[in-house]
């Protein structure tokens, strides 16, 4: 089995250029026939019949390539067998994000803003398929039909749509081409697609960066500094040098790279090397007292993001006041795929292979690491092993690294940089801290009347170059996110945002502020509807009259977990709702406990409303594994700091969500004929909250402190 | 150092050093990157082979210990519960991105070789040191109890 790509081949297969002329044996121009036709820049038809997908997003396991390509093949009525999809190369000109302005996947808004985009490319592709079908044939365009990739005339003759394409590439495309009415739609909202890279997936053939083999390469690994801040004072290349396979020892800005023959030579070669750190300038503290500051920061004023009414005088005369301070660690993404890429540098130009979230960050950073023009950057994109947030880097990190890495070795050789578990749980761009108090007030019929949310923590976006965009009036939108959102009719509220600083980088994770503001504002609506004698869902639900999407979701996933049936002794059973990424989420879980308080989940019914659901069965996945991720971190997971330096090494000790914690899940969507929107994320928020306000039912016991065994809480294990 | 190891039923020689792990030696001497790297440690099963009929983890077997065994990756299991939870897998579309799967679905081959008709806990017990971080494990549980019925038709 050969899986050597060479360099050439890989930029050809993605390009979509509009003519593929053929050459014959001896090199000569063969007749100019088509081998395939570019239709617009996201659907290529082959002679042969394929339709190439260009998807100008990337495939991190959340669905998108069978997404895109649904789209397509719906509005064509192609066949799922003729469909194949390639990522688009770098260029945000054609393959921006609508939503950003620029090339990148992130914001669970992959398919939000598609839809109409793909829609309209499959729609052109059909149209100009059926002129030149027409002209050929001699018939009217509206007397052809297509039924799953076949072209039948009035006649009752059929062709696949690869006859045409000669015929059409003389053609122009209709730039609004005609929809089809969803009524109308025999793949959107159905489950009778198979996901589009399950067969890849499930026989070792589909490929990710790291599995990926250019000419002449070399394997690269970084000794990075311990703590983060720190540099390198000085270093011995001796030992590493004298490991079998190692070829040579570079310092960067980063570090120390080892280059080698192969991974296993580059790691032994870094375990060889001596390095001495300068830490002056690093994170010396550890997290208890990065927490203490958080802390204390909460009694000092903080940024307004949102002002309704006075929630502070209106506090100090409420009937009843709840109170809960809430304290997050940071958290690691922990891919399953580590990071890694590959880059070749040849002169002025370089190409990056990566499971490549944000081409429009890449390309510049790699280009500015070289000194290069970007537009001589070429990125070619592949299955990424997971991100949950940790690829789409504002630094492009490990990009950056690997461009250093090349240009530090100089002779041309391709790098291929590997990242270890190790390097990636103890790499930084966390999830930040965060600490919080929330004061919640009731008025004497029990009814909320004010509301103050105080937050500390590091900003993501703050000294990032999207600073400048998203960051308004010294307040990062991400941090509260889901705070300054918050949908109940409580008419006097306030939020405060204190940005905190450390050298410790800080990331968007799996649902960005959301996962440090649902689950205390959703444990908050709790302890007010117990301080007014209230059912939760009746007290939220009469808290949301204005928002009927959330209710109808808080509706649904109570009804269909049986929310207000008797729960037995020992047993408890809580819900949340929450918005994100303009997708509403609510969730029931159910938990037992033994009689030494040991806490098991047992069940988590999740209603979800995203619009319009393109592919229902791959929206059940991402609820799924969004309530499965944002279970295990706030189970157990947690990166600490001794002195600088990160405690956890591993999946050992930053263990991820087993099999046998995985509690039964149930998924009902909302029927929706609103605009899709995303689900990468919006399962998570949800989770943490919803699980904390079950064990507090079955226990009386208030988690605020993340992870919950930190709080006291024992899981079945 | 040169060591004869027998991958997929083919005898292959390897010059490496004898305590590389057998994971490094696939993917990167023999270009069979379907066996992932996700730990190094033992602690993910992203690593999974088969080594005389069981699934090991291939990044704490060294090539010194491998040689005289049978070495059977993602890309040369075959048999009946090998497509049966292959055909499973893709009936209940588990993959989400697909890094953990190859080393997932070796386990669950092991599974139903030792034990045809598992129970949940059966399940939870034998796979739960292959962790998935996209968390598809509820349809693992539900493509396994698929592939005994498979297996069993
Ligand atoms: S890579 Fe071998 S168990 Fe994780
Ligand atoms: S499918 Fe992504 S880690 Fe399992």
């Amino acid at each position: 089995m050969n899986i050597q790509v060479s360099r050439r081949g890989f930029l050809a297969s993605a390009a979509a250029t509009a003519l593929v002329i053929g050459y014959d044996a001896r090199g000569a121009l063969a007749a100019q026939k088509l081998q395939s036709l570019s239709v617009n820049p996201f659907v290529l038809i082959g002679a042969d019949g394929t339709v190439t997908v260009v998807a100008k997003h990337f495939e991190m396991g959340q669905g998108t390539t069978t997404g895109l390509a649904t789209l397509v093949a719906e509005e064509l009525d192609a066949d799922w067998s003729q469909i194949r999809v390639e990522w688009a190369p770098a260029d945000e000109s054609r393959y921006a994000n609508l939503l950003f302005g620029s090339q990148g996947t992130g914001g669970s808004s992959a398919i939000a803003n598609s839809f109409e985009q793909y829609r309209k490319a499959g729609a052109a592709a059909r149209a100009v398929l059926i002129e030149a079908a027409a002209k050929q044939w001699g018939v009217a365009p509206a007397s052809i039909t297509i039924e799953t990739g076949v072209m039948r005339g009035p006649d009752g003759r059929t062709a696949g749509f690869g006859a045409f394409i000669d015929a059409a590439s003389s053609l122009s495309a209709p730039a609004e081409p005609v929809l089809k009415n969803p009524s109308d739609f025999r793949l959107i909202g159905k489950d009778r697609l198979p996901r589009y890279d399950s067969k890849a997936k499930t026989d070792g053939s589909a490929k990710f960066a790291i599995d990926l083999r250019v000419d002449n390469m070399v394997y690269a690994v970084i000794a990075r500094p311990p703590r983060f801040g720190g540099a390198v004072a000085s270093f011995d290349p001796a030992g590493a040098l004298a490991v079998k396979g190692v070829l040579d020892v570079k310092q960067i800005p980063r570090g120390v790279v080892v280059f080698a023959r192969n991974t296993w030579a580059a790691i032994k070669g870094r375990q060889a090397l001596s390095v001495e750190w300068d830490f002056s300038q690093a994170e010396n503290r550890s997290t208890d007292a990065i927490m203490a500051e958080h802390v204390a920061a909460l009694e000092k004023p903080g940024t307004i993001a949102r002002a309704d009414g006075d929630a502070d005088a209106t506090l100090a005369g409420a009937a009843k006041t709840v109170e809960a301070e809430f304290k997050f660690p940071f958290l690691a993404h922990a891919p399953m795929e580590p990071e890694n890429c590959i880059i070749a540098v040849d002169g002025d130009r370089a190409t990056v292979w990566d499971g490549c979230q944000f081409p429009s960050i890449t390309r510049p950073v790699v280009a500015g690491t070289l000194g290069i023009p970007p537009e001589n950057v070429d990125v070619h994109t592949v299955y990424a092993g997971g991100s949950f947030g940790r690829r789409a880097n504002p630094t492009a990190d490990y990009n950056a690294e690997a461009a250093m890495a090349a240009k530090a070795l100089g002779d041309g050789r391709p790098v291929m940089l590997v990242w270890t578990r190790e390097d990636d749980i103890q790499g930084g761009y966390y999830r930040p801290i965060y600490a919080q108090r929330i004061t919640a007030g009731l008025d004497e019929d029990g009814k909320p009347v004010a509301w103050s949310h105080k937050l500390a923590g590091k900003s993501i976006l703050v000294d990032t170059p999207f600073e400048s965009v998203l960051v308004k009036d010294g307040i990062d939108a991400t941090s509260v996110e889901g705070a300054s959102t918050l949908p109940y009719a409580i008419p006097n509220i306030k939020v405060d945002i204190r940005n905190m600083k450390t050298p410790v980088p800080v990331l968007w994770w799996r649902a960005v502020g959301h996962t440090h503001t649902a689950y205390s504002t959703e444990i908050v609506i709790d302890m007010l509807a117990e301080a007014a004698g209230a059912d939760p869902v009746a007290f939220r639900m009469d808290l949301l009259k204005e928002h009927p999407r959330h209710a109808g979701v808080l509706k649904l996933a109570a009804e269909k977990a049986g929310w207000g049936e008797p729960v037995a002794e020992g047993k408890g059973r809580g819900v949340a709702v929450h918005e994100s990424f303009r997708s509403y989420v609510a969730q029931v879980v159910d938990v037992s406990t033994d009689s030494d308080g040991v806490v098991k989940v047992d069940r988590v019914v999740c209603a979800v409303d995203c619009g319009l659901a393109v592919n229902p069965d791959v929206i059940r996945a991402q609820m799924e594994g969004g309530i499965g991720y944002g279970l295990g971190a706030v189970m157990r997971n947690k990166i600490t700091l001794t002195d600088g330096a990160v405690d956890q090494t591993n999946f050992w000790d930053y263990e991820p969500l087993r099999i046998a914690d995985m509690p039964k899940v149930e998924v009902h969507i909302v029927p929706s004929a609103e605009a899709p929107t995303g689900v990468g994320e919006p399962g998570l928020p949800p989770i943490g909250p919803a699980l904390a306000n079950a064990i507090h039912a079955a226990t009386g016991k208030w988690v605020t402190t993340l992870p919950m065994v930190d709080d006291g809480i024992e899981f079945v294990s | 150092m040169t060591f004869s190891l027998t991958i997929n039923g083919v005898a292959r020689e390897l010059d490496v050093d004898a305590d590389t792990p057998v994971l490094w030696a696939l993917r990167d001497e023999l270009n069979l990157t379907g066996t992932k790297f996700g730990c190094g440690v033992a602690a993910c099963g992203a690593c999974t082979v088969h080594v005389d009929g069981s699934p090991e983890r291939a990044c704490v077997l060294t090539v010194e210990d491998a040689v005289g065994r049978d070495i059977i990756t993602i890309e040369g299991i075959k048999g009946r519960a090998a497509e049966a939870v292959r055909d499973a897998w893709r009936e209940h579309d588990v993959v989400q991105c697909g890094y953990c799967q190859s080393g997932q679905i070796m386990q669950a081959v092991g599974l139903l070789t030792e034990t045809p008709k598992p129970t949940d806990e059966d399940i939870d017990a034998y796979m739960n040191g292959n962790a998935c971080r996209c968390v598809t494990y509820h349809r693992i549980r539900a493509a396994i109890h698929t592939a005994a019925s498979k297996m069993g038709a």
